[in-house]
């Protein structure tokens, strides 16, 4: 398995502190969300200390950040739910201060803990939130019966939520989101405690209605998740954005590519781990049997590949590949986006 | 399981082409969205049958053992307690299921349906009113099943009819302003097993330290001060009144100012509770 390195190398690898990045204003089309300078404190702890976004409008922004860094205060701000203490935000051209009303006829929310009422059932949820838009009882039953088809839930349909499994109730509540239609949709870490193959179908769902045009603002822990489906991304660690781009760009910006190699016989890792470090001339890190080492450029490669042959080496695997996005994390933050957990090894080998 | 991409949502394109949205919602939607909050809080008990169950056997209990444990005891005769007792047990009900409000406020808080709900474009304050509008609806079946089964057990209504309509509208008008100490409990507890705990160990001393259940003559001095003026009391009595017969104005004008009393101290606290942690 070896992959090389196409583009994006060369660029200056050094991370600025971003304000409103440059990827909003493609095509001239205003973003559909404009978020500056924003900060919001409870008490002493500040949740967001001046974070700054911008959602192309029919594109997914994934805001990307550990537990606690501020990613669902950012959302609630957007989707009206807090006011800022500083810093203003439009979404859909809207104050969300000012009209917080016309923003809410925008915008869809699901939140990281299902908001669906589990003592009605699938279809009662759905009809009360299109009643709630003031659609007519008829076209009510229409459109909870539509988004239960399309989420594959007509057969819970008449069962209370409560009965729902964590998969069906998240698909639920994504489906109450839609209801009105909405043009902009935040979704507070949709996949969060899914086991892999909802999460899939989630991510499916998603693709889909940025198809349709909506712009979507996803949070994540998950860096695959934000990789997966993000068209622009903004770091965000302690209430405060570290970096802003598309996913290639964050990637080639953190230190373009990683040459990764697993011998065939464990016990000679040391000798793979001294020839790497002699020819990169930068320490590589050991993880599960491989060694990962910055590829400054493409000859590093091939002399790693002669030298181990010279010394008897037989690798089983070798792979020049780009950063993932964890070890852009570490690279911007200077600490990894979540501590690995068995968890999270999952979800990254089933991505 | 894909999305139907035949049916898009709104065509893509800047907000500002499309009609601007109205900036606040007109009475109109208010009264409807509060009504649909109103439906959602009622139609859950077709799923959970037993709320109905817990909306009547509990005041049938109260009624039955304190009739026939205590009525004796109290008041010589358990047909004779109950023309005395059957007030003061309606106005107990009505402040128990007060605490229907704050569980179910509780519950939207910590299960984010509350959340949902705000970034909706309805009135803000229309989740709240529905789910009051829902407990009237409770309170009123309570209050019907509490005097069905006191009639059934030989309560004799002696006033009017209109007395009774009127024994409904006073209970109505004082719960809702009670409602208000439920909401704020709702937000402040979170959770809906604290609202339990934290309600009733209000409600029990303030329904029972009254004259719900026994006369005020017979308890010590310094409990007759706060007995004569605690709401229960007076609404216990207004109810009587409007009943069996007996003073009526005094009793009912005192109900609905501790009414107004609860809703100027607790409403705002409530609404500033909501305000600021949500």
């Amino acid at each position: 398995m070896v992959s090389t390195r196409t583009d994006g190398h060369g660029r200056d690898s050094e991370i600025s502190m971003t304000t409103v990045g440059p990827p909003c204003h493609r095509g001239g089309v205003p973003p559909a969300i404009e978020a500056e300078g924003l900060v919001k404190r409870f008490g002493a702890t500040t949740a967001l200390a001046g974070a700054s976004l911008s959602a192309v409008e029919g594109t997914v922004l994934g805001v990307l950040g550990p537990n606690g860094a501020g990613k669902t205060t950012a959302t609630r701000v957007l989707a009206t739910l807090l006011a800022p203490d500083e810093g203003r935000a439009l979404v859909g051209g809207y104050d969300v201060v000012a009209e917080p009303h016309r923003v809410r006829s925008l915008i869809g929310l699901t939140g990281q803990y299902a908001g669906v009422d589990e003592a009605l059932t699938g279809t009662e949820n759905l009809v009360l939130i299109a009643r709630l838009l003031g659609q007519s009882r008829a076209a009510s039953r229409r459109r909870a019966a539509e988004l239960l088809d399309q989420f594959g839930l007509t057969e819970a349909a008449g069962r209370a939520a409560r009965t729902y499994s964590g998969g069906m109730r998240r698909r639920l509540d994504l489906a109450a989101s839609l209801v009105g239609r909405p043009r902009i949709l935040f979704l507070d870490e949709p996949t969060t405690g899914l086991d892999p193959a909802s999460r899939n179908e989630l991510w499916d769902m998603v693709r889909s209605l940025v198809g349709d045009g909506v712009t979507v603002l996803l949070t994540t822990q998950y860096l695959d998740e934000a990789d997966q489906l993000a068209d622009d991304i903004v770091v965000i660690d302690r209430g405060t954005v570290v970096a802003t781009g598309t996913p290639d760009d964050l990637k080639a910006r953190a230190g373009a590519a990683v040459l990764q190699m697993r011998p065939a016989q464990p016990e000679q890792l040391a000798v793979v781990e001294r020839v790497a470090s002699e020819l990169a001339g930068a320490t590589p890190t050991v993880e599960n049997g491989s060694v990962a080492v910055p590829a400054p450029d493409e000859s590093l490669m091939p002399a790693v590949v002669r030298r181990l042959d010279d010394v008897g080496v037989r690798l089983a695997e070798l792979t020049l590949r780009r950063a993932t996005l964890d070890e852009v994390f570490l690279a911007l933050t200077g600490h990894r986006a979540v501590e690995p957990t068995d968890d999270q090894t999952d979800l990254r080998e089933t991505a | 399981m894909t999305l139907d991409r035949t049916a898009p949502a709104r065509p893509a394109g800047p907000a500002l082409d499309a009609p601007a949205a109205p900036r606040r919602v007109t009475p109109a939607q208010w009264a409807s969205q509060s009504l649909t909050m109103a439906w959602r809080s009622l139609v859950q008990i077709k799923h959970n049958p037993s709320e109905l169950l817990d909306l009547s056997i509990q005041p049938i209990m109260f009624v039955l053992l304190f009739t026939f444990v205590f009525g004796g005891a109290i008041y010589g005769s358990a047909d004779a307690y109950l023309q005395f007792a059957l007030g003061g047990l309606i106005a107990q009900n009505a402040l128990f299921l007060t605490i229907y409000t704050a569980t179910g406020l509780a519950t939207d808080l910590q299960k984010g349906t509350f959340d949902r709900f705000r970034s909706l474009p309805i009135a803000r304050s229309a989740p709240l009113s529905g789910r009051i509008m829902g407990d009237v609806v409770r309170q009123l079946w309570s209050l019907v099943v509490l005097l069905v089964v006191g009639v059934v057990l030989g309560f004799r209504i002696t006033t009017s009819p209109v007395a009774v309509l009127a024994a409904f509208g006073l209970l109505v008008a004082f719960t809702l302003a009670f409602s208000w100490t439920s909401v704020l409990l709702g937000v402040l507890a979170r959770d809906p097993e604290k609202v339990q705990i934290y309600g009733f160990t209000v409600l029990f001393p303030l329904t029972f330290a009254s004259n719900a259940f026994a006369p005020t003559e017979t308890m010590p001095g310094w409990l007759q001060a706060w007995v004569a003026i605690n709401p229960v009391t007076r609404m216990a009595d207004a109810l009587r009144g409007l009943l069996v017969g007996g003073p009526v104005a005094a009793n009912a004008v005192a109900t609905l100012l501790w009414g107004v009393a609860f809703a100027a101290v607790f409403g705002p606290l409530a609404v500033w509770a909501l305000r600021t942690r949500v």
